[in-house]
């Protein structure tokens, strides 16, 4: 219960940005078309925000259901990544609490629970109560926005879209863990800037993601096998003047 | 309830939820299958870095000079204090300054 507390705690500033977000989305929503029942369904059973943004966009009379399912797949692709790095948060925990708990995983309350998980252990608890704030931040902000229209803030002018880099800034730079992680790393944001541009949806997330771990796996692959090669020369040295003494 | 959900609407959110449901998860439950030590377990220990990078630095690149400086200012703020909220209301008090002097 308190790691559920203190994962709300910790995910109050995102909550805010998401609530701003979620206001001028939902009145895009209300537009394009949407009403407040398929809004409050996309917010609770998919809680994804750009997935929906795209799939607000695709909205038309009749719905082209394939095109929505594969954009969204292109979106979220990042999720298979984002779920396999909550490994070690839920390392021998049972199945049914991973797959309770999955549902509530979104960017915000993940790198949340990520920094905190280096930072000393975050639970299962933590991600979860990141997730409860952050999906009735979401769902309050989208509906509001799609049934009250225009009283909604603009995010661009109080400076929200910008808070949301700065907080997203600042957790990636509590993983820092030293010089060893500066080449993965600028090959992880290398391929995401190129990816951004060259690549549809979010696909650029998941290409930086999966490039940048490649690169620290080549390294340490590269530095095993320099070690080797300089034990191997050291074992022979031995073996030689081993030798040469009897 | 056919002016809540028009045609295609419910098979849509529910293909799109299962499928967003399914990497989460999905992604979760193939970890669990890689080995504990090696390049798999280093692969998975770099991922959050270099997804949370993904995610920032093309947007903070839209941002231009002056969003490099308030990223600049807010990672000191961050360093300084370890607190998100002041980490944020400094991002939002600079681009507001610097948007009223647009």
């Amino acid at each position: 219960m308190k790691a559920l507390v203190k994962g709300m705690q910790a995910n109050i500033p995102l909550a805010i940005s998401a609530m701003a977000y979620g206001g001028v989305f939902g009145v895009l929503s209300a537009n394009h078309g949407v009403s407040w029942a398929e809004m409050l369904a996309m917010d609770l059973l998919m809680f994804a925000g750009s997935a929906q943004l795209v799939m607000i966009e695709m909205w038309s009379s009749p719905i082209p259901v394939f095109a929505v399912g594969l954009a969204v797949l292109i979106i979220n692709i990042r999720y298979l990544l984002i779920g396999a790095s909550l490994q070690p948060v839920f390392d021998g925990r049972p199945l049914w609490k991973k797959v309770l708990c999955m549902h509530l995983v979104a960017d915000e309350n993940w790198a949340v629970t990520i920094a905190a998980h280096r930072d000393g252990g975050a639970s299962p608890a933590f991600l979860v109560g990141g997730g409860l704030l952050l999906v009735t931040a979401w769902t309050a902000a989208t509906l509001s926005g799609n049934l009250l229209g225009g009283l909604v803030m603009e995010p661009r002018r109080w400076g929200l879209d910008f808070a949301f880099i700065a907080i997203f800034a600042a957790l990636t730079l509590s993983l820092w863990q030293g010089r060893d992680d500066f080449l993965p790393w600028l090959v992880a944001a290398g391929l995401a800037v190129a990816g951004e541009r060259l690549l549809p949806g979010k696909l650029y997330i998941a290409l930086g993601g999966v490039g940048g771990a490649l690169t620290a796996v080549i390294l340490e692959m590269v530095k095993v096998r320099k070690h080797v090669a300089i034990d191997d020369k050291g074992c022979n040295g031995m073996i030689q003047s081993g030798v040469e003494e009897n | 309830m056919n002016d809540l959900f028009q045609l295609g609407a419910v098979p849509a959110i529910l293909l799109a939820s299962g499928l967003t449901y399914g990497l989460r998860l999905g992604g979760l439950l193939l970890a669990d299958r890689l080995p504990r030590s090696g390049p798999a377990r280093r692969f998975l220990d770099y991922l959050p870095g270099t997804i949370l990078l993904s995610l920032t630095v093309p947007g903070a690149l839209h941002a231009g000079v002056e969003g490099m400086i308030g990223l600049g200012t807010c990672l000191l703020v961050f360093m300084r204090t370890r607190s998100m909220l002041l980490t944020m209301a400094a991002g939002m008090a600079g681009v507001c300054l610097l948007r009223l002097f647009d």
